[in-house]
Order: structure tokens, then C-alpha cells, then sequence
């Protein structure tokens, strides 16, 4: 480490004002800091420097990603071999499937991501933000494994773009760029993003009898069945559904492994449990009220509520995305209508808008519109309540 | 350079005065009717005839028009227009008058029309207001036509209806992009023309 160091420190006076390179400055540093703890202090005055910045920040939240990364993969191979009539593979040929499914994706969604951020910094002169550490990994898992990689790439340039870059960048995004990115996916290419055939991954070989690649929510949005099943017709547990073991967007299937994630964030104090909590909370009741009044227009509702949330990507959105400190309430009371707003209205749109299985993704969107205004509303009670209490009355 | 002066009415509102970009008028219209190229362009003849037509019209009666009615006079004059037109394009262009259906009749709530009227006929001659009517009609148009020739383009791989990407593409995995067909895209592609033509004209920006 230390003789890297010493090379890096050697070619350094090259991208410092003057330099032969100094136009790839922000490039330079932006590499540096990310090896190495800047060692900057402070000119004047006294300041104290938290250890934990945003690059650790985002290491942390990726890390909690890994379960469900890893998860995935394995579970797209599963699904791939089943589909096949080949059940019998190993764990490493079921897991290296799923790993080369999905390369592509995690490479193209870095690539462009990152690279747009690079530009921009280098236009801007600013340092590159660690921003997109999170969201490239997140935009992956959040779409279906046969998404053609050059839709990827457009839809993360649109979203870096468009819902980030010309706010200002990281740090100034109303909307999480992830989830742009899918709704952008979403409503572009509706054909790859959702219905029977994207889910699962042939890879060019013909399906066996009876293979159906319906997502579970899709099966009792379209054809209003109360069971779940997995692709080849077998009854889903409560078990397999808490694990994951069914065709979906491919990162955020597993219950378990996101709540490993969770904890792992709670843990280290990056997560935010208001949110979580609140957000959850939100999604059961929903579920409740749905299930109390169940209705064989909305099928949906014959879900228990319990199922229902384990169920597509409501578990994902709400501790990976919902809990995104840029696009989430500041204040402490906001967090908590801002959880279980998305919380109730992803399961609203879930149950009761037959156009669309999964709610997470707009319930989280919109919500991200209004979590400003939460926060004004809930910042200017706090303020009368303490006029109120302040105002000497003259009697 | 009288003769010069006497177009700035006509040329100021294509680029530095533009009604769409710059005064930011009439921007439902033209999310609306520009999904495809044909409607487009019929839609900004249209609007460009009506304003034209009705700040001839006003200029040569501004004197006579009370204040106190001068809105409801200029709206009955943009209404007998817009019926005029409407019934023209049902006569000729029955297809494209379908797929612009209401929002013919809503050239009369266009803002722009309203706003030229107000600020430009009521004080000066015909000639000028004419220049004025086409040039503010014309400034419209471009951003439409611009605005739907990205939307055909990507969004249902047409111009005019004619195909414009070759059958490989599709068969080699390209798709259209359902998003442009909807006026969300509509409003991102006016702002990135706003975005351009503000980093060209840098005494615009704010």
C-alpha cells in the first residue's frame, strides 16, 4: 500500500493546477480519495471531522446490497435451469449462471453512470461525487435479467441526466435516480419490463411444458388465482416466498436477504429505522384493509397481508430506496408520515390498479415529490407550537 | 435600415423573443399535439394564420374598441378565426383535423394569441401587427416541429409516417420508446431545447 501511495504522490503535481494534466483533475482525486482517507485538515477555526463521509456512507449500503446481489444471482440460475428441465445442477453452475446473466448489466449501468458523472465534473470543475456507487448497483438488480443491455444504458443516461446532473448532482436529486432510471425503463419499453417472458432467463433454450414465467404478483393480477406458483406450476410456500425462490426483478425477490441488508444498515447506523418501520407498518395495514375487504374484482386483495408484502418489490423499495437521505423527510415526524405514505400507497396501486402488479416504484417516486413539502409542514407546526407557547398574554 | 427595423417584429420572435422558450406561452398546445410530425405542423400553420389574421383585424379596429370590452372584442375576433380554420382543415385535412380534435378550438385560449393581441396590436399598425401575428406563429411552429420530430423519431421511428429506421434495427433488438409517445417526454424535450438555446444566448440566461 505504502509503495502505491508513493507512485500515486509521484505522478500527483501532474494533475495539480498548471500540470501537464490538470483538466483531469476531479478524475485524479476522484480516484485518490477513493483510495486513500484524504488527509486534509481545516486552516481556521475549530472543526471536528466525522471519519464516517459519504464514501463510507455508500460502501456501507452497497455491502448491504450484497445479500440480495448474491441471492439473485443464484436464484436466477434456479430459475433458468427449471425452466430448462435441468433441476439438477450445482450450487456453482446455478450461481455463475446468474453471475454472466447479470454482468453485463452491472457493467453497463457503471459505465454509463459513472461516465456521465465524470463528464460533468470535469465540465463543472467540481470533485466527482461517490453518488452512483449505490445507484449502479441498485439499477441492476431492479430490472428484469433479460433487459437489453443498450435500453440500460439509456435509461441510466436519462436518469443521471435528467433527475440528477442538472439539479446540481449528488446531493441535490428530488427523485432517487435509481428508481427514474426503471420508471423510464418502465414506460418506455413496456414489453421488456413486464409480463410473462422477461423474468426469467432461458438463454436461447426452449422452455419444458407447462413453464410459465408469470412473476407471483403478475400470476394473481392477471389471471386472479389466490395460489401462488412457481414457474413450472408447483404451489409456492410461505417458506419459499420468504427466501425468494420465485421469478422476479431479479435483486429484490428474497425477504430474508433483505432483511440481512436492513440489519446490517441499522446496525451500522446508515439506515434509517423511522422509515423502515413506519414504511412497513404503512404496507400492513394497507394489505389489512384490502384483506378485510376482499373483492374478486381486485384480486389482489385475496393476498394475506403478510404474503403481500414479502411478495415483488415492496421489501426492496422500502429499505433500500424509501431510505435514501437525499430524497427522504429530514425531520423526524416527516420520516414517519413519509414511510408509511409509500408503505400504504405502494400496496393501494398493487391492489387496486389493475395496470400495474408492483406499487413500489411509484409509491417511492411519488412520495419523493412531496417529501419537501412534509417537511415544510412539519418544520412550520413545530415552529407555531413554540410561538404559541413563547407569546406572553396580556391579561 | 428603416426597412431593416420595420421586420424586427417578424424576426425577433423566432429566436431572442421566442413565445414557446423564452416567454414560456402556449406550452400545453404544443405537448399535446406534437406525438407525431403531420399534426405538428398543421397545428402551427393554423395558430400562425389565427394570430396573424386576428392582429390585422385588431390593429385596424384598436381605435374604436372601448378598454373596458377589449377582451371580449378580441376574443370574438379570434373565435370566428378559429371556427374558419377549423372548418377549412375538416374540409381538406379531415385526417389530421381527427387527431387534433379539441385542440383546434383551443387555439382560442392559447396564451399567446391573447398576449400578442394585448401587447402588440392594441398600439401598433397593421403592417407591423402582421409582421408580428406570423413572426410569434412561425417562432411557435419551429419549437413544435423540433419538439415533434425528436417525438415521431424515437418514439414511433417515423417522420411524416414514413418509416425512417430500417426493419434490421427492429430485428436486431431495437424498440421504440413508448416514454416519448407521452407528454412527460414532450415537456423534457422543450426544456432541452431551452437548455440549448439559453447556453447559445448567454444574455438570456437568469
Amino acid at each position: 500500500m505504502k509503495g502505491l501511495k508513493k507512485q500515486i504522490d509521484k505522478i500527483k503535481p501532474n494533475f495539480e493546477e498548471g500540470g501537464k494534466l490538470s483538466k483531469l483533475h476531479s478524475v485524479f482525486d476522484g480516484f485518490y480519495t477513493f483510495l486513500f482517507t484524504p488527509n486534509e485538515t481545516s486552516k481556521s477555526g475549530v472543526h471536528i471531522h466525522d471519519s464516517n463521509d459519504s464514501k463510507r456512507a455508500m460502501i456501507t449500503v452497497v455491502i448491504a446490497l450484497l445479500p440480495c446481489c448474491l441471492f439473485g444471482m443464484w436464484n436466477i440460475g434456479l430459475q433458468h435451469f427449471m425452466a430448462v428441465g435441468d433441476p439438477s445442477r450445482n450450487f456453482f453452475s446455478l450461481f455463475f449462471y446468474g453471475f454472466f446473466a447479470v454482468l453485463p448489466m452491472i457493467l453497463t449501468s457503471y459505465i454509463v453512470g459513472l461516465g456521465i458523472e465524470f463528464i460533468v465534473a470535469q465540465i463543472r470543475g467540481h470533485e466527482i461525487q461517490e453518488g452512483f456507487l449505490v445507484s449502479g448497483l441498485i439499477i441492476p438488480m431492479i430490472c428484469p435479467v433479460d433487459t437489453p443491455c443498450w435500453m440500460l444504458a439509456v435509461a441510466v443516461a436519462f436518469a443521471v441526466i435528467f433527475a440528477k446532473e442538472i439539479f446540481g448532482g449528488t446531493g441535490y436529486n428530488f427523485l432517487n435516480v435509481a428508481l427514474v432510471t426503471r420508471a423510464f425503463l418502465f414506460f418506455s419499453y413496456p414489453s421488456k419490463m413486464s409480463g410473462d417472458s422477461v423474468f426469467v432467463s432461458l438463454g436461447g433454450q426452449p422452455a419444458v411444458d407447462g413453464f410459465s414465467g408469470a412473476t407471483p404478483l403478475g400470476q394473481v393480477a392477471s389471471s386472479g388465482i389466490t395460489q401462488v406458483t412457481d414457474t413450472l406450476g408447483n404451489v409456492l410456500s410461505n417458506t419459499d416466498i420468504f427466501l425468494g425462490l420465485y421469478p422476479g426483478s431479479w435483486g429484490e425477490t428474497s425477504t430474508l436477504c433483505i432483511l440481512i441488508g436492513l440489519a446490517y444498515l441499522l446496525l451500522t447506523g446508515v439506515g434509517n429505522w423511522r422509515i423502515v418501520l413506519s414504511g412497513v407498518l404503512g404496507g400492513l395495514a394497507m394489505a389489512l384493509v384490502a384483506y378485510n375487504w376482499q373483492t374478486p374484482l381486485y384480486p389482489c386483495t385475496y393476498l394475506n397481508p403478510l404474503t403481500q408484502i414479502s411478495l415483488g418489490g415492496f421489501m426492496f423499495a422500502i429499505v433500500f430506496m424509501a431510505t435514501d437521505p437525499v430524497t427522504a423527510c429530514r425531520t423526524h415526524i416527516g420520516q414517519y408520515i413519509y414511510g408509511a405514505l409509500i408503505g400504504i400507497i405502494a400496496i393501494l396501486i398493487r391492489c387496486y390498479n389493475a395496470g400495474y402488479p408492483e406499487g413500489a416504484m411509484l409509491a417511492v417516486l411519488l412520495m419523493n415529490c412531496f417529501a419537501p413539502l412534509i417537511d415544510y409542514c412539519v418544520v412550520n407546526l413545530n415552529i407555531r407550537k413554540r410561538m404559541r407557547r413563547m407569546t406572553v398574554r396580556n391579561f | 435600415m428603416n426597412w431593416k427595423k420595420s421586420f424586427i417584429p417578424l424576426i425577433n420572435p423566432l429566436s431572442k423573443d421566442n413565445p414557446v422558450i423564452v416567454q414560456i406561452l402556449g406550452i400545453c398546445s404544443a405537448l399535446a399535439v406534437t406525438a407525431k410530425m403531420e399534426p405538428a405542423v398543421v397545428m402551427a400553420i393554423s395558430v400562425t394564420a389565427v394570430l396573424a389574421f386576428a392582429n390585422v383585424i385588431i390593429s385596424l379596429i384598436r381605435k374604436t374598441i372601448p378598454t373596458s370590452i377589449r377582451i371580449i372584442v378580441q376574443l370574438l375576433v379570434v373565435a370566428a378565426l378559429v371556427v374558419i380554420v377549423d372548418q377549412v382543415l375538416k374540409a381538406y385535412t379531415y385526417d389530421v383535423s381527427k387527431a387534433l380534435s379539441v385542440f383546434i378550438g383551443l387555439i382560442i385560449t392559447n396564451c399567446i394569441i391573447m398576449g400578442r393581441l394585448e401587447a402588440f396590436a392594441l398600439n401598433n399598425t397593421p403592417w407591423a401587427s402582421f409582421l408580428d401575428g406570423v413572426g410569434n406563429g412561425l417562432g411557435y411552429g419551429i419549437i413544435l416541429v423540433i419538439v415533434s420530430f425528436f417525438r415521431e423519431l424515437l418514439g414511433s421511428g417515423t417522420l411524416f409516417g414514413c418509416q425512417i429506421f430500417p426493419q434490421a434495427w427492429y430485428e436486431a433488438g431495437y424498440m421504440n420508446n413508448g416514454l416519448m409517445i407521452l407528454p412527460p417526454m414532450a415537456l423534457i424535450v422543450v426544456g432541452c431545447i431551452i437548455w440549448v438555446h439559453r447556453s447559445i444566448n448567454k444574455d438570456l440566461q437568469e
